[in-house]
């Protein structure tokens, strides 16, 4: 059917035989390296930033899935508009890009019908916990049988370096020019009161233990929710003169006493008033329990499996 | 004061001087840069006791700005695209409820496919709302409008939308001339609004009303909008003996002495629409042009009054009625057949759709055409017919649904693209 002929739809009989398709394009083929082989080359060059821990967090996300996965076809990922959500566009598995905030709603739509699959929804601190946030506590209360796994770089990345809901107090965001006056979310409490039934959370600093608690998301039957603190190195590192990437790394792991004791050497660390010092938040699982879920009280799935 | 500013700043700093009592907002581009330089000023104590909230997204901004305003505040905020739409319920409840709340639209796209750039089809999809909507041609004229909106919000209580060209305008740096506070100030009256809540002496807002008046109401929401109609030309009247310029009005004709082809458009394409006029007239081509300021409510009148002795009419709109035709050029025709005569032929062009540049070249060859009488009525300026007809083969060969917009990207060998 050509573009004229449906222009003219007047009656002119049967539209022409459809000529062969042309060819799909093809893509470059990926370099034969483990947790490398479930990228899309034909995405790159991507665009996260220098030093942006989004990627140190995706790059540790494929790391896991390709020690527990030869081929990702029974997995799907959902993502909403930030940063952290673009990166399931990286993914070469099944990938739905949605709107701002949303993830998580059609990832339950995905869910309910194919409860078979497994389904991982990648949000940020603003596209899960601002204009989603109300979906995540759904989510979380119905025991949706999927893996959220929220990017916190405590600050909208993608429009800029705004305030997010996640910003500890007195950070400079562009639209907190005299630093943050609000009290912020804890995503994984907020998660597991909503009644989540695997609450971890992990750090960009610490990719091992971010892989472990990842996986052990992938395996609960029920809502999993991992909280990661990356970095925006960009606007919340650049704003708060946190200093570059690995600076802002180091600033994550203050509980290690030998790191510790390196940092005191360094003063854009080290200033405490009038910037921002980062909070020590508790690591690893903090919530497990079972319950039915979503797709098992609809009957759409045994129980209990 | 005359200065070298970007579009965002100096929308901003004319929001400044009207002196808003409440300003809230979500981030989403390219509307950023206004909030982000509101909320400095805020911050900076530029604007007395005014309040800066950042809220939790689009929805929670126009409703904030709601209670904002029937508590009597002055209230703003500006968002684009996704934003405006994700804020649709409460843009119709703010325009309902008589609010004259204000708004900058950085005008962009909407998705799916997600696209930042710059067209109509966000304030397209709440022209039914009830709010008066303006679009900017410059940014003079974006920062003027605001002024301008704020006074004509409050006068008839109803909320207005100025429409600035995403990046177009928002982002680009140019002379604007930004007034004096007390300029202002004597052009702006303090908001005395027409009712609010209050507890000693308490008035309902928002009561549900049923069959027996709900035509009424929405009948009376529409008087306030000819009343607009009526009020917005004189208002441009006032607006240039206060501050020496002319911003504003129904409509702005250009060239129009002895065309025979008018061109007709919303915002800042007017600009390379007017280069294009020029070239083709010394060309032999008779052209005019009819940049239309106040789309919300329609000066049907004033416009078939303006069209009265042209031959053709081209309509350049950079949004459509999926399905249906353009929307500016729907409004025109119906304009055109209403004002009971042979009228001109119109043709719809729909032009920079998600960012497509406008080129002058472009524009030449399809004025070119339509005064040769060679346009056809409906038409999308430079569109990679190529591009559709291969996407529209495999559609028919393998009935799937999805990832078109993914097969057109990669007919055209883009592999990835920014989103935001
Ligand atoms: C309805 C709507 N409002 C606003 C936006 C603009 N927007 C895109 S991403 C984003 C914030 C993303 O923040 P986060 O989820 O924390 O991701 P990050 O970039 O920080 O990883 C916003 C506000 C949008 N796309 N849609
Ligand atoms: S803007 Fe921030 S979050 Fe986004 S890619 Fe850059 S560093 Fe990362
Ligand atoms: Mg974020």
């Amino acid at each position: 059917m050509t573009l004229e002929s449906l222009e003219k739809t007047a009656a002119e009989g049967p539209p022409p035989e459809s000529p062969a398709t042309a060819g799909e394009p093809t893509l470059p083929e990926p370099p034969p390296s483990a947790e490398k082989r479930f990228l899309r080359y034909g995405m790159m060059p991507h665009m996260l930033c220098p030093g942006c821990g989004h990627g140190i967090v995706f790059e540790a996300m494929l790391r896991a899935l390709s020690s527990r996965y030869e081929q990702l076809d029974d997995i799907a990922f959902v993502a909403g508009i930030g940063c952290s959500s673009r990166v399931v566009g990286y993914v070469d598995a099944c990938t739905l890009h949605t709107t701002h905030g949303r993830p998580l709603t059609f990832a339950t739509g995905l869910k309910l019908a194919r409860p078979e699959l497994k389904v991982v929804v990648v949000t940020g601190d603003g596209d899960g916990l601002s204009i989603g946030g109300n979906h995540l506590i759904h989510a979380a209360r119905r025991n949706v049988d999927l893996t959220c796994v929220l990017f916190n770089n405590e600050i909208y990345g993608m429009t800029g370096g705004q305030l997010a809901p996640t910003t500890i107090p007195g950070a400079y965001t562009s639209t907190s020019p005299q630093g943050n006056a609000e009290t912020p979310f804890d995503a994984a409490r907020l998660v597991e009161a909503a009644g989540a039934t695997y609450v971890a959370r992990a750090q960009s600093y610490r990719t091992r233990e971010f892989e472990e608690v990842f996986l052990q998301a992938l395996d609960h039957r029920g809502f999993s929710f991992v909280e990661v603190m990356t970095d925006c190195t960009e606007y919340f590192g650049r704003t708060n003169r946190l200093g570059n990437g690995a600076d802002l790394l180091f600033s994550q792991a203050r509980v290690e006493p030998a790191i510790d004791a390196d940092l005191a050497g360094r003063s854009t660390l080290q200033e405490v008033p009038p910037r921002p010092v980062r909070p020590v938040l508790e690591m690893g699982v903090l919530h497990e329990s079972s319950r039915p879920t979503l797709d098992q009280a609809m009957k759409l799935s045994g129980a209990g499996s | 004061m005359l200065t070298q500013i970007e579009g965002s700043k100096a929308v901003a700093e004319a929001v400044g001087l009207c002196r808003p009592e409440v300003v809230c907002a979500y981030p989403i581009s390219p509307q950023t840069h206004i909030i982000e330089a509101v909320g400095a000023m805020v911050k900076a104590g530029r604007l007395g006791s005014c309040q800066f909230i950042n809220v939790e997204s689009e929805f929670a901004a126009m409703s904030v700005s709601i209670g904002a305003s029937a508590m009597g505040a002055r209230a703003y905020t500006a968002t684009a695209s996704q934003g405006l739409l994700f804020m649709a319920e409460a843009v119709y409840n703010a325009a309902g409820l008589g609010l004259p709340i204000v708004m900058t639209v950085a005008n962009r796209a909407i998705g799916a496919p997600i696209n930042i750039w710059n067209d109509h089809s966000d304030a397209m999809s709440v022209r039914d709302s009830g709010w008066i909507q303006l679009f900017a041609e410059t940014n003079q004229e974006a920062a003027d409008l605001h002024i301008l909106a704020f006074r004509l919000a409050e006068e008839l209580s109803v909320p207005v939308m100025v429409c600035v060209d995403g990046f177009v305008l928002t982002h680009a740096v140019e002379r604007v001339d930004l007034p004096e506070q007390d300029q202002v100030d004597r052009f702006l009256p303090p908001f005395e609004p027409r009712q609010v809540l209050d507890p000693d002496e308490p008035v309902t807002i928002g009561a549900m009303v049923g069959p027996e008046a709900f035509t009424e109401v929405r009948y009376l929401a529409h008087a306030l909008q000819l009343q607009a109609l009526a009020r917005i030309p004189s208002l441009a009247t006032e607006f240039a003996a206060a501050f020496g310029r002319r911003s504003g009005g129904l409509v702005r004709p250009y060239r129009m002495e002895d065309a025979e082809t008018v061109v007709l458009a919303l915002g800042s394409v007017l600009g390379t629409v007017k280069d294009a006029v020029d070239s083709l007239r010394e060309a032999g081509h008779r052209l005019g042009v009819l940049g239309v300021t106040t789309f919300r409510p329609f000066p049907a009148a004033a416009i078939a009054d303006a069209l009265s002795s042209a031959r053709r009419v081209v309509v350049i709109e950079k949004a459509f009625s999926i399905g249906g035709h353009g929307i500016l050029g729907a409004d025109v025709a119906l304009a055109l057949g209403r004002s009971g005569r042979d009228g001109p032929r119109v043709h719809d062009v729909v032009a920079g759709l998600g960012g497509r540049p406008i080129t002058e070249a472009s524009l030449r060859r399809m004025l070119a055409e339509a005064s040769e009488g060679r346009l056809p009525d409906f038409t999308f300026l430079d569109l990679d017919r190529g591009l559709v007809e291969r996407e529209l083969r495999r559609m028919d060969a393998t009935r799937r649904s999805g990832p078109s917009a993914e097969n057109l990207l990669r007919d055209l060998g883009v592999a990835s693209t920014r989103i935001g």
